[in-house]
């Protein structure tokens, strides 16, 4: 990998604090998609043109667009962030990355954790601000939009967090990105759900709070348990 | 030792006669069952004051639907005792249960629209126990989607182990967002299937026959498909030549 690779992250050196451990993955992760500006702007980009789609093909009428809004935003979301799992763990795999995590002793439960961290930063959040931009774009009134926000970046801890399941469930598995989105569709229809919810109540000027919450809850959940399926089924795949 | 039946149970060439033994006895008494079933539920029980004589596809339509998630469970604790005991039995069941829950499921589908048409006058509804039995069809795809790409048998079973156990975490959650979604669109549902213990002895006996029915069926099935799959499994094992030559 990169010459400055963190040197504690190998064999010998397990005593490294579990923290610092997932701090370096996660930095690195960062380091390196920073390298590669034009990988980073992709989802951006598809978000946007799946966005710019509904207008042309239902109506330029905002007073109709404003109905649809949420919908688009998150089906957009979801899109986006089902692109950039193909990514997730693929180049780590192909250069052996992810076999030294399984072997450096450290839990790769919690390295794995930071990698969706990673991840989310990377691919969720900017989506956070698509969010909104598209939804004002599609009508909604201005005081609607930290709702917007609000909702996007929550849930796409959860999308991040629980996609990161299936990424890992197909890691051997060759031309995986259909199979990725089967895969992933269960888990990511309460997110839709509860998402576009909150993203529908903010724009309508309903208290959108409850529904937030539920997307915390997933997220929660993802954070939580997501990191744990992730490594089994990366030691499996690894074998 | 009180615990030898248990550790029984993880050998191929004693399952395969278990299987073998109890398969007549679930197929016969599944044929029973359901013959009361049918003839209880299509001949004997009056026909509904409200929906006629269509209502009667119930009798196929719910226990199918039960049975879907039945399988997903069975499924996912035979995959549970794979993983965390090795038993390479279990991962067997787990894969003999993979298609028979996504024939379920899609018959339960299926019934529910021939079902519909007449009584909503609608074949498809969005309404919430559709959208969970096409979420869980699109899991047991998943699941049998995931077990073909994957080459190697034993790397596929633990691999598909892991999603089985992960999706039925996700089972209640999908089952009450689904609901939930539904209580704030609030479409037009005409059946409830809450009203169940308003049902006359007449019908909800039948109902009841099908249901045990189903799940003796699904035993026969199951020990059919698992027997065909520690054969597989097994090919170059010795106790195969005693089984095929006896």
């Amino acid at each position: 990998m990169t010459p400055q690779a963190p040197p504690t992250i190998v064999p010998g050196h397990p005593q490294t604090p579990a923290l610092q451990a997932a701090r370096l993955v996660l930095s690195r992760d960062l380091r390196l998609a920073f390298r590669r500006p034009g990988e980073l702007v992709q989802p951006l980009i598809f978000f946007a043109i799946v966005a710019t789609l509904f207008p042309l093909a239902i109506t330029p009428e905002k007073s109709q667009l404003v109905v649809v809004a949420p919908g688009v935003v998150w089906v957009a979301a979801l899109l986006a962030s089902l692109l950039a799992l193909e990514f997730l763990y693929r180049d780590d795999a192909h250069d052996g990355s992810l076999e030294q995590f399984a072997l450096s002793g450290q839990s790769l439960t919690g390295l794995l954790l930071a990698k969706s961290i990673g991840h989310w930063l990377l691919t969720g959040a900017p989506l956070a601000v698509m969010g909104p931009l598209t939804a004002w774009a599609f009508g909604a009134p201005a005081s609607a939009l930290p709702g917007v926000f609000v909702s996007v970046l929550i849930g796409s801890i959860a999308l991040s967090l629980l996609g990161s399941i299936g990424a890992a469930l197909t890691l051997g598995v060759r031309r995986s990105g259909v199979l990725l989105s089967v895969l992933n569709l269960p888990f990511t229809v309460p997110v839709l759900i509860f998402g576009a919810r909150a993203t529908q109540q903010a724009i309508q000027g309903i208290d959108f709070i409850p529904a937030v919450q539920l997307l915390g809850a997933m997220a929660i959940l993802g954070i939580t348990l997501a990191p744990l399926a992730a490594a089994a089924a990366v030691r499996i795949s690894l074998e | 030792m009180a615990w030898t039946w248990f550790h029984k149970l993880g050998s191929p060439p004693y399952v395969y006669k278990l299987a073998a033994t109890l398969t007549p006895w679930f197929a016969w008494i599944a044929a029973i069952l359901i013959a009361y079933g049918l003839i209880g539920g299509l001949v004997i029980s009056p026909a509904d004051y409200q929906q006629g004589e269509g209502y009667r596809i119930l009798y196929v339509h719910a226990p199918t639907a039960w049975m879907s998630t039945q399988v997903y469970v069975v499924m996912a604790v035979a995959s549970a005792v794979a993983l965390i005991w090795r038993i390479k039995v279990a991962h067997a069941v787990a894969a003999a249960c993979g298609s028979m829950g996504a024939t379920f499921t899609a018959c339960a589908l299926a019934t529910g629209s021939l079902w519909g048409g007449p009584m909503w006058g609608t074949y498809w509804e969005w309404d919430p126990r559709i959208i969970f039995e096409l979420v869980l069809l699109v899991q047991f795809l998943g699941y049998l989607g995931l077990r073909a790409a994957v080459d190697d048998t034993q790397r596929a079973d633990r691999i598909c182990a892991v999603l089985a156990v992960v999706g039925v975490v996700n089972v209640p959650i999908i089952h009450y967002s689904v609901e939930w979604w539904n209580s704030l669109h609030q479409t037009a549902s005409v059946m409830k299937l809450d009203s169940k213990p308003t049902m006359p002895l007449s019908m909800l006996l039948p109902l009841l026959s099908m249901f045990f029915g189903y799940m003796f069926l699904f035993g026969a099935l199951l020990f059919t498909r698992l027997r065909a799959e520690l054969l597989s499994r097994e090919r170059s094992a010795s106790w195969i030549r005693d089984v095929v030559h006896a």
